[in-house]
């Protein structure tokens, strides 16, 4: 049974129609067409599908798209501003924060989501913060290095 | 997953029409165990109804008795300054469910209608006494916790059913409590077992009341009168905390799974037994123990 709605993501309204058990991460991946946001385990635990929800993150794998209808989402995709990348990006890039790029789009999510509460966190915040996100290259040392230099940059 | 049709209700009345009987029709609020639940193997209802818009769920108040919107969020209980300082167990436990997206959309509601013996508000909600409000077409009834699970994901409550609050009373002077959780991680993690304990002292320092609750070691979670026993009348020395160590292991009816072996499983009862009873009679003498740390997402009003 199909539904029509309409999903507000990254501050742009697209139309949809969505059986009532598609969940966000394929709603925003399959009928919107936006595929940074990654499907990795698909069981709500490792967070390559994080996305924000009214400014806060969510594992969109485990959320039903028809649930997000009247809500802000905020994938990787509306993190940089056009072609210039954020401070959070770019950081990723100096730090060496990406190996195999799987993880990162979740990572930036929660990383942004951070920051935006809690502009000047200890290193001890930021892993508590990227708890739910896996990474099975960096080891994770680069990628708080690289909130952490965000942080500094924006402070 | 297949032909599900679905509603988002605005009003308790609005999601009870649609619930019906309840016979092919769920409730959901935050998803995070119902969509996992029908990815392995639960099929979903034929029709989902979204709870999650009826603000009137949301509220929490925290003076006086302690009245749980069945919508409140994790990241809302365990930030909340009330929470924190009367029924610590509960944020202890909403603390450290699954990480800081869990936080945000899990709620508390939707953990106790779950009714998974591992999850970590329920022992805190036992041994705090809370009671859950719940309606249907024929009205109100309350429903006291602990009869309000009957095996692993099954409660009492009717299929029409739903969960409008969670009701914690107001705890006597010199009373503290606490949940530990033996865990491999500190995110996403689930139970390996834990322990909660609520412990009510008098003016001696001597322990006048307690109730200790034991999580993933029975097919619910579960009082453990052995422990109970080996503390009430004692001032909470280490004999006596050997005596719960013990106690709460002999009442422990664990299983094995591929996270521990029943053996383990029933060691380790008693040790987190002991730390949830020492940390609990520790806040009951007004002495600080640290609730788990969360990242500063705490700002959410539940999703």
């Amino acid at each position: 049974m199909k539904h029509a709605a309409t999903l507000t993501v990254n501050g742009m309204a697209y139309p949809v129609e969505l059986e009532g058990d598609t969940t966000l991460v394929r709603a925003i991946r399959d009928d919107i067409g936006l595929t940074g946001t990654k499907e990795g385990c698909d069981d709500c635990e490792c967070g390559a599908c994080m996305v924000m929800i009214d400014g806060r993150p969510v594992n969109s794998c485990t959320y039903l798209a028809l649930q997000a209808v009247g809500s802000d989402v905020t994938t990787v995709e509306g993190l940089a501003d056009g072609e210039t990348l954020s401070n959070l990006q770019s950081a990723f890039l100096d730090q060496g924060g990406v190996q195999c790029g799987f993880c990162t789009p979740g990572m930036l999510v929660s990383a942004h989501a951070l920051l935006r509460e809690n502009a000047d966190p200890t290193e001890e915040e930021v892993r508590l913060a990227l708890g739910g996100n896996l990474c099975r290259c960096t080891g994770y040392t680069k990628i708080a290095s690289a909130v952490m230099q965000a942080a500094k940059a924006s402070v | 997953m297949g032909d599900v049709a679905f509603h988002t209700a605005t009003t308790v009345d609005e999601a009870l029409a649609l619930l019906g009987d309840g016979s092919d029709a769920r409730v959901v609020a935050g998803g995070s165990d119902l969509i996992v639940q029908a990815r392995h193997g639960k099929s979903l209802p034929g029709t989902v109804i979204a709870i999650h818009r009826i603000d009137a769920l949301r509220s929490l108040t925290s003076s006086g008795d302690l009245v749980v919107g069945a919508l409140t969020s994790h990241a809302t209980l365990c930030a909340d300054a009330g929470v924190r300082s009367n029924w610590t167990a509960i944020a202890d436990a909403s603390a450290l469910v699954g990480s800081h997206a869990t936080r945000n959309v899990g709620t508390l509601g939707g953990n106790v209608m779950n009714a998974s013996p591992a999850m970590e508000t329920g022992g805190p909600l036992i041994v705090l006494g809370a009671s859950v409000t719940l309606r249907s077409a024929a009205g109100d009834r309350e429903v006291a916790i602990e009869e309000l699970w009957t095996g692993p994901g099954k409660t009492s409550a009717k299929p029409g059913e739903i969960c409008l609050a969670i009701t914690v009373p107001a705890q006597p002077a010199h009373t503290g409590s606490a949940y530990v959780r033996l865990e491999y991680r500190r995110a996403m993690e689930i139970a390996i077992v834990g322990a909660s304990a609520c412990v009510t002292l008098d003016d001696d320092g001597n322990v006048t009341a307690a109730k200790v609750a034991l999580t993933a070691l029975a097919p619910t979670i579960i009082r453990s009168p052995a422990a109970e026993a080996a503390i009430i009348g004692t001032d909470g020395n280490d004999e006596a905390l050997e005596a719960v160590t013990a106690g709460a292991s002999a009442d422990a009816k664990p299983i094995s799974d591929l996270r521990a072996n029943e053996d383990y499983r029933r060691a380790m009862a008693g040790v987190i037994a002991k730390r949830a009873v020492a940390v609990a009679a520790q806040r009951a003498r007004g002495e600080e123990f640290p609730i788990p740390a969360t990242p500063v997402f705490m700002k959410g009003s539940g999703q």
